[in-house]
C-alpha cells in the first residue's frame, strides 16, 4: 500500500490540508500536489481510460501525465482535464474524477472492454462512416462517453490577463542546466527572465540530492534564484509553462498565478499569459522518461520510474510497499536504492540488457536488491492495482521471451524505457531533430532561432554536463546579446561526474508471455487507449506516413499530445514497416506544450473589451428614448425605437409609414467619412469609382460604385466636391476603414506621383438625416441662411450655412427616395442639431427611425447595400447598374468586367421578389429553386439578399440574385429555407417610384 | 508573430501590420489590349515560393505607410525591408 514516510521530502508535515476527491474527504500537506497526496492516501484509482473505461493510476509526476485529469472546482468556475501531477494542493480543493459513470469504481463504460476486438484502430472511422443512417441512432449513445472532461458553465469568475515583456535572455527550465545559465546571464547585468513548470526551482535536483560545488544542490539552487529575485532586471517565475516558440523569438508563457491558492489573491489574476521576445532563449527544458510497452502496463501502480522517485524524494510518498523495477537503461538504478533506503522492499530490478557496468550491480547487490539481467516483465497482475508481475529470459533478439515464468510478488511497478529529450519548443521554433540511435530518441539539430539547448533537453543527464552545458548557453548569450561582462569572470558550477555507464537496450515492445498473457494489452498512448498491436494494424492496413498513423490510430493526440507515447510508437510502426525510425520521422509539435485554457488566451479581451463600441453623440438621447440598438461594424446604431406595447415588426411599420407619408428623422453620424485633397483628387477618384468624375462641378454630389480588380462591387457612397481639389467621400457604415486603407494603398504603391492625400473625417461630424415629404417644410422653419427652393438647392447638391444657429452643411441627397437633407455639424453639436429637429419637426410628427426601417425604405425603391445585395461575387452589371459603367476612361476592375465568366448572360442578377402570400416575408439567404416539387439534386439558381414587410405597399417583398433573373421578369420561383418553400414571382428590383421623383421633389 | 521593422517608425509588432500580398506587380496600363488569360495573370495569379518571397505591407496601426519586404517564407527569416520605389534587393532561394 502507498504512503507517506515519517520523515524527508519538502512537504510541511505541521500544516494541514484539508480536501475532497470524489466526495471522499482527505488530508495532505502543503509541498504536496494532488497526486501526491492522493497517493499518501493509499488512493491509485484516478480515472478511466478513454475508450475502454479501464481502470488508471497515476503514471507520472509531471507535465506528461496521461492519465490522472481531473475536474477541479464546480459551476462557473470548474476546470476539465487538469492534471493531477500539476494541481498543487491548497486546504479545501475540490476535485472529482473523470470520464467514468456513475462512480469511479463502478464504471459503465467499463463494457467497452469486453468489446475491445470491436475498438480496434481507426474506430470510429471504420464504424461511424456506415451507415450514415446509423449515426444519428447511436450518436446520442457515443457522446455520453467520449470526449475527456465536460466544459464547465460559461461566465468564469476568475479574471485573466496578459503580459508583454522583452529580454536580453529567456531561460526556459529551472533545473541544474538552466539555473547555470541563468546565473552566468544575470550576474552580466543581462536582462533575464527565467522560467519553471514547477511549484520550486531545482528541476531534477529538487528529487535527487546531488551535491553542487560540495554543498547540497538546492542549497545551490536557493542561491542562484535569490541572485536573480535581487537582480534589477531579471525575473524568476516559478509556476509558468514555455507554451509556445514562434517567429523571430516570440515566445509565450503561461503563469499559473493563483491556481495554487484557494482563490486567487485580491486583484490578482488566475492565470498570466506572458508574450515575450527574447534576444536569446536557451531552452533547459529537461527530458521525460519513457514508459515501457508491455502487457497490462496501464494498471494503477505501474509508473515511471522517475515518478516514483519524485514522489518519494519531493513529498515522502511511498507508492508501494513492495515495488519491483524494470529498465532499459542505468537511471532506474538511482531509483532502486533511495526506494530501499526509505524502506520500501525491491523485489528485483528486471534490466533488458544482457549486461550492465560493474559498479551498478554492486550497488544493488550492496543493498541487497536482486538483479534480473536480460529478462523482462511480461505481464502485469490486478486490475484496481498491481498485484504481482511475471518475468521472463529475454531473447538477443528482443523478438521472444523464453524458459520458466517467474512470478514477482510486489504491489507497484517502476519501469524506466529511456529517455526522451523534451525537445517540443525546439522544434516549435522550426529546428530541426535528429534521432539519436544509442539513445533512441530524438535530439535538437539544426536550425531554428537564436535559442541554445541545454543539459537533457540536448541529450546530455550527467549533472557535471548539464551544469557546464548551462554555464556556456549563458555566456554564449551575452555575446550574442552584445552584453559586456563586468569585473573578473566567476567560476562556474561544478558538480561529480558520473563513471561511463552502459547504453540503453531500446526495445520498442516487450514481447509477451505464453498461453493468455499473449493476448494481454501493451498500451503505447495510455490517454487514447492506443496499443501495439493497434499500431501494428495500421502498419498492415497501409498506413506509411506516421502523421497518418497518428490521425488514423489516435496515438500521440489528446491533452498530452504523447510526450510519453510518441517515440515508443514511433518505433513499433518503423519495426512493422521494417524501417530506421529516422526514416519514418516524428510527428510535428505544435503549441500549445501544454493545454492553456481560453481564459488566458483571452485574457482582458472578453465582455465590452472584446472590441471597441463605436457611439454617436446622439447616444444618450436614443437611450432615452427607448432605441432598440445593433451592432454595424463597430458601432452600434439604433435598429427601432418601439413605443409601449409595440414589437419590432409594428414599430418599424410605423417608422416607414411616417417617414414615407410625413417626416423621418435618422441618425447617419456612422457614415464612412473621408477628406480627399490634392491637385490630382479628381483624377485619383476617377480611377477608383467605375463612373466619371473630373467634369462633377464644386457643389455637387454624385454617387460612386468601387470594385476590387477582380470586377466586384466593393463599396459604394455619394461624394461630394468640395472645391477644385477638395472631396468628401462617405463609405459603408462598416466599411470605412478597409476602404480608407484600399485608396491608401493604391496611392503609396501603385500611383505614387499622383498629388493625392485622404484622411479619415468619420468621428469629426455629426450626421442627421431628414427625410419625408415634409423636410423641405422642416428646413425652412429652422431659420438660418440657407434657401432650401428646389431651384436654390436642387437634388444632389451641397450648401455650407447655419441652421438654427448651427454652423452646418447641408447635403441634399436621398437613401430613403424620399426628399431628404444629411445635416453634419460638429461632433459637439450632435445632440444640439437632434433636439432642435425633434422640437421643430413635431409639426410634423417627426418620426425618428432606426437602421431597420432604413432598409425597407430604400429597399422600397431599390437601393442596394453592399454586404447585402453584394457579397463579393457580384458586379454593377449584376446589380442592374451598366449606367454606372463608364466606357470612356480606365477604372480599377474595367478589365475584369469583360473577361468571358463576368460577362455571360445567366449570371446570378438583382431581381424583386414578390411572395405569393403577400404576408410572407421570406428569410434573407434562402435559397431559390426553379419549382416545387423537383427530384434531387436541384440546382439552386439564386439567393434571398434583402426581405421585408412593406406598409407603404402592403404586402411582404424581397430583392435577390437570380440566375439570368434580368430577363425574367413575371416569371414564377420556388424560395426554400429549413425544410419549407413558397412561391414567388421575379419583378423590376424597384417596388416604388421607379422614376425617383419623390427624392427630386 | 514576426518582429517587423517600419521604415519610418522602427521595430513594431507584427499585429500592428497588415500583409497586402506579392510586391512588384505592376498594373498593366494597357488591360484592353490584354487577352482574359493575361489579364487573370494579373489579377489572380501569384508566386507562392518555398524560399524568399517579395511582398508588400503596410503598417496599419502606426504610420499606415506602406513599404516592401524580403522574407523566407520557411524561416520567416526577414532579409530586407525597403520603401515602395526602392530597387528590388536579389536575394538566393
Ligand atoms: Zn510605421
Amino acid at each position: 500500500m502507498s504512503g507517506r514516510l515519517k520523515s524527508g521530502g519538502a512537504i510541511d508535515r505541521d500544516e494541514v490540508l484539508r480536501f475532497h476527491f470524489d466526495d471522499r474527504e482527505y488530508f495532505g500537506h502543503p509541498g504536496d500536489t494532488l497526486a501526491s497526496a492522493l497517493l499518501a492516501n493509499g488512493v491509485r484509482l484516478m480515472g478511466r481510460s478513454f475508450k475502454y473505461h479501464r481502470p488508471r493510476g497515476l503514471l507520472a509526476a509531471g507535465a506528461e501525465e496521461p492519465n490522472a485529469l481531473v475536474r477541479l472546482r464546480s459551476g462557473r468556475a470548474a476546470e476539465p482535464n487538469l492534471r493531477a501531477t500539476m494541481v498543487e494542493l491548497y486546504d479545501g480543493l475540490v476535485a472529482e474524477s473523470q470520464n467514468r459513470w456513475p462512480t469511479l469504481r463502478f464504471d459503465v463504460g467499463e463494457v467497452n472492454s469486453l468489446f475491445a476486438p470491436l475498438f480496434p484502430a481507426g474506430f470510429y472511422y471504420k464504424t461511424f462512416m456506415w451507415p450514415a443512417s446509423a449515426w444519428k441512432h447511436y450518436e446520442w449513445a457515443i457522446r455520453r462517453f467520449a470526449g475527456l472532461g465536460r466544459a464547465p458553465e460559461p461566465g468564469d469568475p476568475d479574471v485573466y490577463e496578459h503580459r508583454h515583456a522583452h529580454c536580453d535572455v529567456l531561460v526556459i527550465g529551472g533545473g541544474p542546466a538552466g539555473l547555470a545559465a541563468a546565473r552566468r546571464a544575470t550576474r552580466a547585468g543581462a536582462r533575464v527572465i527565467l522560467v519553471d513548470e514547477g511549484a520550486a526551482f531545482g528541476g531534477s535536483l529538487r528529487g535527487n540530492g546531488q551535491a553542487i560545488d560540495d554543498a547540497p544542490g538546492l542549497d545551490w539552487v536557493a542561491d542562484v534564484v535569490a541572485d536573480i529575485e535581487a537582480a534589477a532586471d531579471a525575473v524568476a517565475l516559478p509556476r509558468t509553462t514555455a507554451i509556445g516558440y514562434h517567429d523571430h523569438n516570440y515566445v509565450t508563457l503561461l503563469e499559473r498565478v493563483g491556481d495554487h491558492l484557494p482563490r486567487p489573491e485580491s486583484g490578482q489574476p488566475r492565470r498570466r499569459l506572458w508574450k515575450v521576445r527574447a534576444r536569446r532563449v536557451v531552452l533547459a527544458t529537461g527530458a521525460i522518461e519513457r514508459p515501457m510497452v508491455l502487457a497490462d502496463n496501464d494498471r494503477p501502480g505501474v509508473m515511471l520510474a522517475s515518478a516514483v522517485q519524485s514522489y518519494l524524494n519531493r513529498q515522502a510518498v511511498k507508492v508501494g510497499e513492495r515495488v519491483a523495477i524494470t529498465t532499459n537503461n542505468d537511471s532506474a538504478y538511482d531509483v532502486a536504492v533511495q526506494l530501499k533506503a526509505a524502506g520500501v522492499a525491491v523485489p528485483a530490478l528486471i534490466d533488458l540488457r544482457e549486461e550492465v557496468a560493474p559498479a551498478l550491480a554492486e550497488r544493488l547487490a550492496a543493498q541487497g536488491i536482486e538483479l534480473l539481467l536480460a529478462r523482462a516483465v511480461v505481464q502485469v497482475h490486478g486490475k484496481y492495482g498491481v498485484k504481482g508481475v511475471d518475468v521472463m529470459r529475454l531473447a538477443p533478439d528482443g523478438e521472444r521471451v523464453s524458459g520458466e515464468v517467474r512470478r514477482l510478488d510486489c504491489d507497484a511497478l517502476a519501469m524506466s524505457g529511456g529517455w526522451n529529450p523534451t525537445v517540443h519548443l525546439f522544434s516549435q521554433s522550426g529546428g530541426r531533430l535528429a534521432f539519436d540511435e544509442t539513445l533512441g530518441a530524438f535530439l535538437p539539430g539544426t536550425g531554428g532561432q537564436p535559442a541554445a539547448v541545454v543539459g537533457a533537453a540536448a541529450g546530455r543527464f550527467d549533472l557535471a554536463a548539464c551544469l557546464a552545458d548551462g554555464d556556456a548557453a549563458g555566456l554564449a548569450a551575452l555575446e550574442a546579446a552584445g552584453i559586456t561582462r563586468k569585473g573578473r569572470m566567476p567560476q562556474g558550477p561544478a558538480a561529480e561526474a558520473s563513471t561511463a555507464g552502459t547504453p540503453p537496450r531500446n526495445l520498442w515492445q516487450v514481447p509477451t508471455g505464453p498461453g493468455k498473457a499473449a493476448t494481454a494489452k501493451r498500451f503505447v498512448d495510455l490517454q487514447n487507449d492506443v496499443t501495439a498491436s493497434d499500431l501494428a494494424l495500421a502498419a498492415r492496413e497501409g498506413y506509411r506516413s506516421i502523421e497518418h498513423v497518428k490521425r488514423y490510430t489516435t496515438t500521440g493526440m489528446g491533452t498530452d499530445q504523447g510526450k510519453t507515447s510518441n517515440v515508443n510508437a514511433l518505433g513499433i510502426v518503423a519495426g512493422t514497416l521494417g524501417q530506421e525510425i529516422s526514416a519514418v520521422g516524428t510527428t510535428t509539435f505544435r503549441p500549445p506544450y501544454t493545454p492553456a485554457t481560453f481564459g488566458a488566451i483571452a485574457g482582458r479581451h472578453t465582455g465590452l473589451n472584446l472590441d471597441p463600441i463605436r457611439r454617436t453623440p446622439m447616444q444618450a438621447w436614443h437611450e432615452a428614448h427607448g432605441a432598440v440598438f445593433e451592432p454595424v461594424g463597430q458601432w452600434l446604431r439604433p435598429r427601432y425605437y418601439p413605443r409601449a406595447g409595440e414589437d419590432m415588426a409594428a414599430a418599424v411599420n410605423r417608422e416607414v409609414k411616417a417617414t414615407r407619408t410625413s417626416l423621418g428623422l435618422l441618425d447617419a453620424t456612422t457614415l464612412g467619412k473621408i477628406d480627399i485633397q490634392g491637385q490630382d483628387a479628381a483624377e485619383f477618384l476617377n480611377r477608383i469609382y467605375t463612373n466619371g468624375w473630373k467634369r462633377l462641378g464644386v457643389g455637387r454630389c454624385r454617387y460612386g460604385l468601387m470594385l476590387h480588380e477582380d470586377g466586384m462591387v466593393f463599396d459604394d457612397g455619394v461624394t461630394a466636391r468640395l472645391g477644385e481639389n477638395h472631396f468628401h467621400m462617405t463609405t459603408t457604415s462598416g466599411n470605412a476603414g478597409a476602404v480608407l486603407s484600399w485608396l491608401e494603398s493604391w496611392l503609396q504603391t501603385e500611383w505614387p506621383e499622383l498629388r493625392v492625400y485622404c484622411n479619415s473625417v468619420t468621428e469629426q461630424s455629426a450626421v442627421a438625416g431628414v427625410s419625408g415629404p415634409n423636410a423641405r417644410l422642416l428646413m425652412e422653419s429652422l431659420g438660418g441662411d440657407l434657401d432650401f427652393s428646389p431651384e436654390a438647392f436642387p437634388f444632389m447638391t451641397w450648401q455650407d450655412g447655419t441652421l438654427a444657429g448651427l454652423p452646418a452643411r447641408v447635403f441634399r441627397v436621398s437613401f430613403t427616395g424620399e426628399l431628404s437633407y444629411e445635416i453634419n455639424v460638429a461632433a459637439s453639436l450632435g445632440t444640439a442639431l437632434w433636439e432642435t429637429l425633434m422640437r421643430a419637426g413635431a409639426a410634423w410628427d417627426i418620426t425618428p427611425f432606426g437602421t431597420e426601417a432604413m432598409h425597407v425604405l430604400r429597399a422600397e425603391v431599390g437601393f442596394i447595400i453592399v454586404g447585402q445585395e453584394t457579397d463579393g461575387t457580384v458586379t454593377p452589371i449584376d446589380l442592374g447598374l451598366e449606367a454606372m459603367v463608364s466606357g470612356a476612361k480606365d477604372f480599377i476592375g474595367k478589365r475584369s468586367l469583360a473577361r468571358a465568366d463576368t460577362a455571360r448572360g445567366n449570371r446570378r442578377q438583382l431581381v424583386g421578389l414578390l411572395p405569393e402570400d403577400p404576408y410572407l416575408v421570406v428569410p434573407e439567404g434562402a435559397q431559390i429553386v426553379e419549382r416545387a416539387g423537383m427530384a434531387p439534386p436541384v440546382p439552386m439558381i439564386g439567393h434571398v439578399t434583402s426581405s421585408y414587410f412593406s406598409p407603404n405597399l402592403g404586402q411582404a417583398f424581397a430583392m435577390a440574385l437570380v440566375e439570368g433573373g434580368g430577363a425574367r421578369h413575371g416569371e414564377t420561383v420556388q424560395v426554400c429555407w429549413d425544410g419549407r418553400s413558397a412561391p414567388a414571382k421575379l419583378c423590376p428590383p424597384k417596388f416604388l417610384d421607379p422614376d425617383g421623383s419623390r427624392a427630386r421633389a | 508573430m514576426l518582429l517587423i521593422t517600419c521604415p519610418w517608425c522602427g521595430v513594431r509588432e507584427e499585429h500592428e501590420f497588415a500583409c497586402g500580398g506579392e510586391a512588384h506587380i505592376v498594373r498593366p496600363l494597357d488591360s484592353h489590349t490584354l487577352d482574359d488569360a493575361e489579364w487573370a495573370d494579373y489579377v489572380f495569379m501569384r508566386r507562392n515560393p518555398k524560399g524568399v518571397q517579395y511582398e508588400r505591407w503596410v503598417h496599419n496601426d502606426g504610420c499606415r505607410r506602406w513599404f516592401n519586404m524580403a522574407r523566407h517564407t520557411v524561416s520567416h527569416e526577414i532579409l530586407a525591408i525597403y520603401k515602395v520605389g526602392e530597387p528590388k534587393p536579389e536575394f538566393e532561394g
